[in-house]
């Protein structure tokens, strides 16, 4: 329990977000709760999803009632020990309410982490920063990895969380995003080259590698290839552990070039298709409609999924990774069968219910907790 | 990403296809401006800028200022473009059409065809149109529907910033003659666009709001304007989904067709005249493929049928508005 009040802002989640909705309360004022207990829904434009408690106290109030829409940074709620007296709740809400503005949020926002890049090994590569590590010293940073055709929006609901610890680094590899998408070839090895590149670049020595799907398998190559330099790896719904790939799905996002046939792509990506929405498939699309991405999505899928099959299968190098492994997978992943992560050793694999292929955002409170917990002890 | 006006989306766009492809080149009236008088290069980039900066990076071999003969360089586009350039040819204002049609309809929409397919014509022409410049009748029509009427022509009508790039870029790389219709008052509209070339089929309609009471479709500015009023709407319960066709030819007639078997309802709002426009030929495709989905007859919300007029009052109760559109959507509501 903590004396000290806490107000529940709204989040930030991903670069394009200025705005939520509260769609419900999943807690009554008065309630008890944990650190991480799940207080409310929110829904952006792209996604919906559960805010979980940052401290451990009681619900003291609810500020804004379900069904409104407020910009990020105003209160939502506040959360205090039982003790505190009823007037300095109010007090702190009328304090934090006169303080806030929206212009004052949206400058912040401007002024909040930006995408920067850098040149790796002759490449331009669009990466996001966010956390300082407490300014300890030798705490080795973590570098997450995207999967193919994603971004490093795919970890919107994890670097901010992540980054309390640690900074932590999401990049675009080659041919995604916003980083170069011209003279892209091969596969996995290739990859995992720009990300060494990558670390160069910044000067980052050691860190701790975090790959979703092909982005996984990118890691662990790396992390064979170079096990001095990494201090962990977690593999999220990850390639590089059997053969076995959706192919379908491969093969219809790099076809996909209208809404309805993209909509329908996605949807396998998700144990719960209704989190696919208008605004994520449309981001997808103006993603595919770049110079350069169609043939740098063909030439890293020939590389990797030929014939169907997962080309870079890196079980046999596991033991040549130092650092610990562990997967977290999605028990209704469609894209990677759940039973890839029996490659991993029983204490160190989660296979978690209720999510597919996009784990670390359908279950993203329960992800971001395996991941520090495993982080902090590795 | 960055912030660019649609001028400045435009212009990007031109550029970049430059960069890429040396036989693309740009010509109309005053495209460069100053008529190469020392001090006064690149002073006009077209009558509303949207050419500025071309000139000093590619030079007057690639951007060309034309005499005001719509009739002669028009004509030259589609010649050179025929033998192998890919010309940008800027006719000011749509409503020049009437001087230059021979060598649209009759000549580069029929090539392809008549040579059996031997023959492409790879020219795009950008053109202004549109009301609200206070520009009166003869500089403020929407012709968009005689081109549409065309076989052979492709016609575009891009309704914002992002819509502008990559529909121009696609233009430029079709071979097909393309039809380039930029609404004058949208120049200076913002919104995010890569900085990175990219391209927007034709003939796929975009949806810009998704509901389920009524459908609006709209062409070029309405778009923003059906988003307004679908916006108004939604505080009063009725949610809309609004189609911006991007092209009216190809036409993505499956995606219109869907949307109002979606919502059984539809508004088509069209800034051209109601007389043989995209707004009676949408009602007429819906009627004929959606009909049983259909709770109640269609709308259209165009302007009257008279020429544009010049008085600013009149204007202003001329064009459709926000709030024309969401009054149709409660018409078909009730």
């Amino acid at each position: 329990m903590t004396s000290e009040i806490k107000a529940l802002a709204m989040p930030k989640w991903g670069l394009a977000m200025t705005e939520g909705a509260v769609t419900a309360w999943l807690v009554e004022e008065g309630a008890t709760l944990r650190e991480g207990d799940e207080i409310l829904e929110i829904e952006t434009t792209k996604i919906t999803n559960v805010y979980e408690s940052p401290a451990a106290g009681t619900l003291r109030r609810r500020v804004v009632a379900a069904g409104e829409t407020v910009p990020v940074g105003a209160l939502l709620g506040v959360v205090a020990d039982a003790s505190v007296p009823d007037t300095e709740i109010d007090a702190f809400v009328a304090r934090f309410q006169e303080e806030f503005s929206v212009e004052a949020a949206a400058s912040a926002e401007a002024a909040g982490p930006e995408p920067r890049f850098v040149d790796a090994g002759g490449q331009r590569l669009r990466y996001l920063v966010m956390g300082d590590g407490k300014g300890e010293e030798g705490v080795a940073p973590l570098v997450l990895i995207h999967g193919f055709g994603g971004d490093l929006n795919n970890w919107q609901f994890n670097q901010p969380m992540l980054a309390e610890d640690r900074p932590v680094y999401a990049l675009d590899l080659p041919g995604h995003g916003g980083s170069a998408k011209h003279g892209v070839v091969g596969g996995v090895p290739e990859l995992a080259r720009a990300v060494r590149d990558f670390l160069n670049a910044l000067g980052i020595q050691r860190a701790h590698l975090g790959g979703h799907s092909m982005g996984g398998a990118v890691a662990l190559h790396l992390a064979a290839e170079e096990p001095a330099r990494v201090a962990s790896v977690t593999l999220v719904c990850s390639a590089g552990l059997g053969h076995d790939i959706n192919i379908d799905y491969i093969e219809g996002f790099i076809a996909a070039d209208r809404r309805k046939e993209m909509k329908s792509v996605l949807e396998t990506l998700f144990a719960d298709a209704s989190l696919v929405s208008r605004d994520m498939v449309e981001e997808l699309l103006k993603y595919k409609r770049l110079d350069g991405v169609a043939s740098a999505l063909r030439a890293i899928a020939d590389a990797s999924f030929a014939d169907g099959r997962q080309s870079h299968v890196l079980v046999d190098r596991l033991e040549g990774v130092g650092a610990p492994v562990q997967a977290v997978w999605g028990a209704a992943d469609r894209i990677i069968p759940a039973a890839h992560a029996r490659t991993v050793p029983a204490e160190r694999r989660h296979v978690l219910d209720g999510a597919g292929h996009m784990v670390h955002m359908e279950k993203a409170g329960e992800f971001n907790r395996l991941m520090s917990d495993f982080m902090s002890m590795a | 990403m960055s912030k660019k006006s649609y001028r400045q989306a435009i212009n990007e766009a031109l550029a970049q296809e430059m960069r890429r492809d040396p036989t693309v080149i740009v010509m109309g009236e005053d495209n460069v401006g100053g008529m190469g008088a020392p001090g006064e290069d690149d002073a006009w980039g077209g009558v509303l800028g949207v050419t500025k900066g071309l000139m000093p990076e590619f030079g007057r071999d690639r951007v060309l200022d034309t005499p005001i003969t719509e009739s002669a360089f028009i004509g030259a586009a589609v010649g050179a473009a025929a033998t192998g350039l890919r010309p940008v040819a800027e006719l000011m204002f749509v409503d020049f059409l009437g001087v230059c049609f021979d060598q649209i309809f009759n000549q580069a929409a029929k090539f392809r065809y008549m040579f059996g397919g031997k023959a492409v014509t790879p020219v795009v022409i950008r053109t202004m149109y549109g009301a609200g410049f206070r520009a009166a009748s003869q500089h403020s029509q929407c012709l968009y529907p005689i081109f549409t009427h065309i076989p052979g022509l492709k016609v575009v009508v891009p309704s914002s910033a992002y819509e502008a790039k990559g529909l121009l870029i696609q233009s430029i790389r079709d071979n097909d003659p393309v039809i380039f219709l930029e609404h004058k008052v949208l120049y200076d509209e913002i919104e995010e666009v890569p900085d990175e070339p990219y391209t927007i089929p034709f003939g796929e309609a975009n949806l810009t709001r998704e509901g389920d009471h009524v459908t609006i479709v709209a062409l070029g500015r309405m778009v923003g304007f059906a988003n307004k009023a679908a916006d108004m709407l939604e505080k009063e319960g009725i949610t809309c989904t609004v189609v911006d066709p991007r092209t009216t030819s190809p036409l993505d007639e499956d995606t219109i067709i869907e949307a109002v078997e979606d919502t059984g309802r539809l508004v088509v709002v069209d800034e051209a005249s109601p007389r043989c426009g995209m707004a009676a030929d949408i009602s007429a495709l819906v009627a004929q493929s959606a009909f049983k989905a259909l709770k109640a007859p269609i709308l259209m919300v165009t302007p009257p049928h008279t020429p544009v007029p010049f008085a600013p009052e009149l204007e202003d109760a001329y064009i459709p508005t926000p709030d024309k559109i969401a009054d149709a959507v409660r018409r078909v509501m009730a």
